[in-house]
């Protein structure tokens, strides 16, 4: 490593413009005579729409049009779509209802859009939004996922009978009821998994230029994938051929997966610019964000753990109800099945595993992947058995999960996933030593005198990342190859460009994907720019989620770089008349091995385009692509520790220490992988202290739709964490990494919850793990 | 946010003459309550009428036992004085954990005390202090002001200059935050003169903030958080809402006012 290269602790490149505020978000662009878009949305959870009467809001000042959802049906705009076909397991296709735009005969949720107001300010839009007068006829709503399936629920889509988008199933079903029939001990656990709002800091956004001299539009929006938002805005929605259309993802300001959709506002506000000739801008509100970003989570599930007499795990069974909300997002269905279901295995052999899961329409915001998506659900559910286990067998919770644990590798589980690299036995001993595990009796009793209560506990997760080998995903459904795309363009001066697939939203790939570049050629950070997030530049791609742009999007600039590497060689072997095989590339030099014979990058890259000697036959330039599809998914895998004291008196939890100790694989800059364990613990936290959608069971409003009833963490809900490396490099990958994107929020909330739990004495504890809710525990027994 | 006529008022006669003349103004003081109300087009005045530059609106002075606070005196400025901390340590303390310092620096007692937000903090400080809330128009007892949820005894056109108190002897103020918003779920002030004790509660109740005579009664023959241990407030006078049952909050009530008893100085 040189002091730029793989594995230098090198500051953000992007953090001088976004510390200073000179970031560049869709907000912030600006075309000639752009107008501001306002929606008008359903304050009904449920409802028919018998009409829309605009009269008033037309005639407001600055309104230049208000359309709805029968016009853009008229103009042939087509239905959001779910990308990932899932099939029950009776064989037939998931019942996907239809998902306008703009909401053209029903209702199905609180925020769901109905019309669009365009004005010459954001003001004189939403005053007008106000007054469109929309007649709604009431129906009842569901927002219980649980009883949603029951008979006689509100129903939402024609399309899904019951309400049930799916029935499916994954593992041997009889092999695990004969595990649980013939077990020594099972332990049985119903385990809640609360719904959560990503609120990322920037709202999201979208400006619409349609042009028609040029018949063409472009889309300025906070995605993690420009590519794909095109690749489906023109194949399935019909807004405009791909050549037609270009996608800009300028700074974007956190996603956390909820990003990762095309939703309603951008494709009608592209719409909308054709339709009025001018370009539509709207930007989300805070309340907007509560009610329409894709929400994260929400599963009720149960799960038996069979043990032998040995305390050897023999099977597991789950069965899950997922909740989808009242429009099926792009990847919906793919969260509660391929990936959550095929982690459940944990870091355990378990020879048999039944998981069933069903989907279902609520009259709640669509839910889809959210930091972490699936692996969170199948960690929480794993971990919290595991400790239960442990504490119902009455055994050292780290010695169960030893006992259990894989060693060796590859491991096949019984739900597809197979292991390729890890030790986890190395994360747990150095997690346990970390937190001085041994130690917490003593800590324990001196909290006692203080009239506090102590609780350890640990979660040793595993989860699935660098999503994924394109014929895999497509055997189990996806829509979409989930490769990754790169080019490297060596200026005539020797500086660098990399034109990624990759989008950055806060993981700082302009520095470390630089740093790749630097390690290879040995020039520095400076001279190497990252270029993402805009359909015009960048040869497609698939963006950025489930802690991909490492092992993959990296592989795929690695791969180009090899080619550049090996015509750079090829160069410098004909300028300084030796042999290919003995150059080597060290200090921004190509040197022949062994002589002091060299010659500067920048030369080389001169002479590839001034092109007047170059070997025979060798295109001039210096400028190559590749394409990385993964030969299977990473398994990143760690173990995370919390120790807690709770005051009896109010419930109130304190986290005492965080002990993280995580297998990455291969580090390209251990502060950015630090900052992202930081922040995953922290969303984790959340998730089990502080987070929680609630919905009105009787009128389907989201009772949690400010920071003034929805906890977001705060710095001073949180301790310092201490976080370690145990690395095992990945052997999937040309550069031996994992991804850890997420894991910080897969891991914890377990953790968090098995140390709450020891420390009250109770296994009945759900997330969110309030003030309240642990007193009257405490108080109840 | 609507769109709205901004004024800065340089004394009390023309704030008033300024929302009086107006379509439909209001005043403003550190707008942390006002304008998130806009912001979410809950409100819209015409006009917003600015109150923090009004000098004699402004500033704390302690003379001796007798307290008196600008009702543009911020929290930070409530929070900060020196004088203030030790002539009531527990309004001192109280302004300490009052939202987070960006609210402490704009927000101001005069804007909390007629927002009467029933989870904001002063609302329990004023009871228990038996203080006397000035107004351009009149002076009130805080027994007198509060009308419950949200609700004051002020007119429309009626400004708090300032707030006065005789100093307490001992005076502590503990806060259960509601964990989302951070304002209080349950607060309680305990001020102590001689055998007399009043304890305000704020946060928990279903009508805004109440005295717990009770508790006061109970103090003013032994000031120590045993006195307490054995009282307990009915949860049917209090509130029940997402963060907490009201039988949570009874039993925050009679945590926090031992704690504060604790704390009092
Ligand atoms: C994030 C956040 C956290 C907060 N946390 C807490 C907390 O923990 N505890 C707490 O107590 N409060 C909290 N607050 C509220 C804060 O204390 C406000 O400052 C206060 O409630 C209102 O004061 P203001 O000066 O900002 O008034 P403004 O918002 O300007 O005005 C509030 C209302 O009072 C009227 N008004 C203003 N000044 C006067 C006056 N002098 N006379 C008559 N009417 C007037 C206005 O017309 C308006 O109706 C919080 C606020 C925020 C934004």
């Amino acid at each position: 490593m040189g002091i730029e290269g793989i594995g230098a602790r090198v500051q953000r490149k992007e953090d001088k413009r976004f510390i200073t505020g000179k970031g560049r978000y869709t907000d912030d662009m600006v075309v000639p005579g752009m107008k501001h878009a306002a929606f008008v949305r359903s304050p009904h959870a449920h409802a028919k729409i018998a009409g829309i009467d605009a009269s008033a809001a037309e005639g407001m000042p600055g309104v230049i049009a208000v359309l709805n959802g029968k016009q853009l049906t008229d103009d042939g705009i087509g239905n959001l779509i779910c990308g990932w076909m899932i099939h029950s397991k009776d064989g037939s296709p998931m019942n996907m209802g239809a998902w306008r735009p703009l909401a053209d005969s029903t209702v199905r949720y609180v925020g769901d859009a109905v019309a669009i107001v365009v004005a010459d300010t954001r003001s004189q839009a939403r005053d007008a939004a106000d007054a469109v007068v929309v007649d709604y006829e009431e129906l009842p709503a569901i927002v219980d996922p649980v009883k949603a399936l029951q008979d006689g629920a509100p129903q939402l889509h024609p399309e899904a009978k019951g309400n049930l988008i799916y029935d499916w199933e994954i593992g041997d079903g009889a092999a695990t009821d004969k595990a649980i029939a013939e077990a020594a001990h099972v332990t049985e656990l119903k385990i809640i998994n609360n719904r959560l709002v990503p609120n990322p800091m920037e709202p999201r956004a979208a400006l619409g230029h349609y042009d028609e001299a040029e018949d063409h539009y472009t889309c300025w929006t906070t995605s993690q994938n420009p590519h794909v938002a095109r690749l489906v805005m023109s194949a399935f929605y019909n807004v405009a051929p791909e050549n037609k259309l270009r996608v800009i993802a300028p700074d974007v300001g956190g996603g956390f997966g909820s990003k990762i959709y095309i939703y309603p506002e951008e494709i009608v506000c592209l719409w909308a610019s054709k339709r009025t000739g001018v370009p539509v801008k709207w930007v989300c509100d805070r309340t907007e964000a509560f009610l329409t970003d894709a929400h994260g989570r929400d599963h009720v599930s149960t799960v038996k753990l069979a043990f032998d007499a040995n305390n050897i795990v023999t099977g597991m069974k789950v069965d899950t109800i997922a909740n989808l909300g009242a429009y099926m997002s792009l990847f919906s269905s793919s969260v509660p099945t391929y990936l959550y279901a095929t982690l459940l295995s944990g870091q355990y052999n378990i020879p048999a595993i039944h998981a069933n899961v069903r989907t279902v329409y609520t009259n709640t915001t669509p839910v889809d992947a959210y930091r972490g998506a699936g692996r969170p659900e199948a960690t929480y559910l794993v971990e919290r058995v595991m400790e239960t286990a442990a504490r119902e067998l009455g055994v050292s919770p780290a010695e169960l999960r030893r006992k259990n644990f894989v060693r060796e590798f590859p491991h096949q589980t019984p739900v597809i996933m197979c292991y390729d690299a890890g030790d986890y036995d190395a994360s747990l001993k150095a997690a346990m030593e970390a937190a001085d595990y041994d130690g917490f009796p003593a800590r324990r009793k001196e909290a006692e005198s203080k009239g506090k209560k102590r609780g350890i506990g640990m979660s040793c997760y595993i989860e699935a990342c660098g999503i994924a080998p394109s014929q895999a995903v497509g055997s189990l459904g996806a829509g979409v190859g989930l490769w990754e795309s790169a080019e490297v363009r060596v200026n005539a001066v020797g500086t660098i460009e990399v034109l990624t697939g990759s989008h950055s939203h806060g993981q700082g790939h302009e520095t470390t994907f630089a740093q790749l570049v630097a390690e290879r050629f040995g020039v520095g950070l400076d001279s190497v720019s990252i270029v993402h997030g805009d359909t015009d530049k960048v040869q497609m791609g698939m963006g950025t989620y489930g802690s991909r742009s490492g092992a993959v999007g990296m592989s795929a600039i690695a791969k180009a770089l090899d080619k550049v590497e090996t015509k750079a060689k090829k160069i410098a072997a004909h300028l300084l008349e030796a042999d290919e095989g003995d150059i080597v590339i060290e200090n921004g030099e190509l040197k022949v091995a062994g002589t002091d014979k060299t010659l500067p990058w920048f030369q080389m890259a001169l002479a590839a385009y001034t092109a007047h000697n170059l070997p025979d036959g060798m295109e001039p330039g210096l400028k190559e692509g590749a394409f990385y599809d993964p030969s299977n998914f990473t398994f990143p895998a760690g173990c995370y520790i919390c120790e807690v004291e709770v005051d009896p008196d109010t419930g109130k939890t304190e986290i005492i220490q965080f002990v993280a100790a995580d297998d990455f694989g291969n580090i390209i800059n251990p502060m950015i992988v630090e900052g992202q364990v930081h922040g995953g613990i922290a969303q984790g936290v959340g998730q089990a202290m502080l987070e929680a959608a609630h919905y009105d069971a009787e009128t389907g409003q989201l009772i949690t739709a400010s920071y003034m009833d929805y906890t977001m963490p705060r710095a001073d809900d949180l301790p310092s964490f201490q976080v370690s490396h145990q690395n095992t490099p990945c052997p999937g990958n040309p550069l031996g990494i994992k991804g850890c994107g997420e894991a910080g929020a897969i891991g914890s909330p377990p953790a968090v919850i098995n140390a709450i739990t020891d420390a009250i004495g109770t296994n009945k504890l759900d997330m969110p793990a309030t003030p309240e809710k642990v007193w009257a525990l405490l108080h109840s027994h | 946010m609507y769109a709205t006529t901004y004024h800065k008022a340089k004394t009390v006669d023309e704030a008033v003459k300024l929302v009086g003349q107006s379509e439909s103004g209001k005043f403003l003081s550190g707008g942390m309550s006002l304008l998130p109300t806009m912001k979410q087009r809950l409100a819209a005045p015409s006009d917003l009428v600015d109150l923090r530059h009004i000098p004699e609106m402004k500033g704390i002075s302690v003379s001796g036992s007798e307290v008196k606070i600008g009702g543009a005196a911020t929290h930070y400025e409530i929070k900060e004085s020196a004088e203030l901390a030790k002539a009531c340590y527990g309004l001192h303390s109280m302004a300490s954990v009052l939202g987070d310092p960006q609210v402490r620096y704009m927000g101001t007692i005069g804007g909390s005390l007629a927002n009467n937000d029933p989870a904001a903090d002063y609302p329990a400080a004023m009871l228990a202090l038996d203080a006397t809330i000035h107004t351009n128009a009149r002076t009130l007892k805080a027994s007198e002001f509060f009308a419950g949820l949200l609700e004051t005894a002020l007119e429309d056109d009626e400004i708090v200059t300032a707030v006065s108190f005789t100093a307490p002897e001992k005076s502590g103020y503990e806060k259960f935050r509601n964990p989302a918003s951070r304002y209080a779920m349950c607060g309680v002030f305990v001020a102590k003169t001689g055998s007399e004790v009043r304890v305000g509660v704020t946060g928990a109740g279903a009508d805004g903030v109440f005295s717990w005579d009770e508790a006061a009664s109970a103090l003013s023959s032994n000031f120590s958080a045993d006195a307490i241990k054995d009282l307990a407030v009915d949860p049917g006078e209090l509130l029940s809402d997402l963060h907490g049952s009201s039988e949570y909050r009874a039993n925050l009530v009679k945590v926090m006012a031992k704690r504060a008893v604790e704390s009092a100085r």
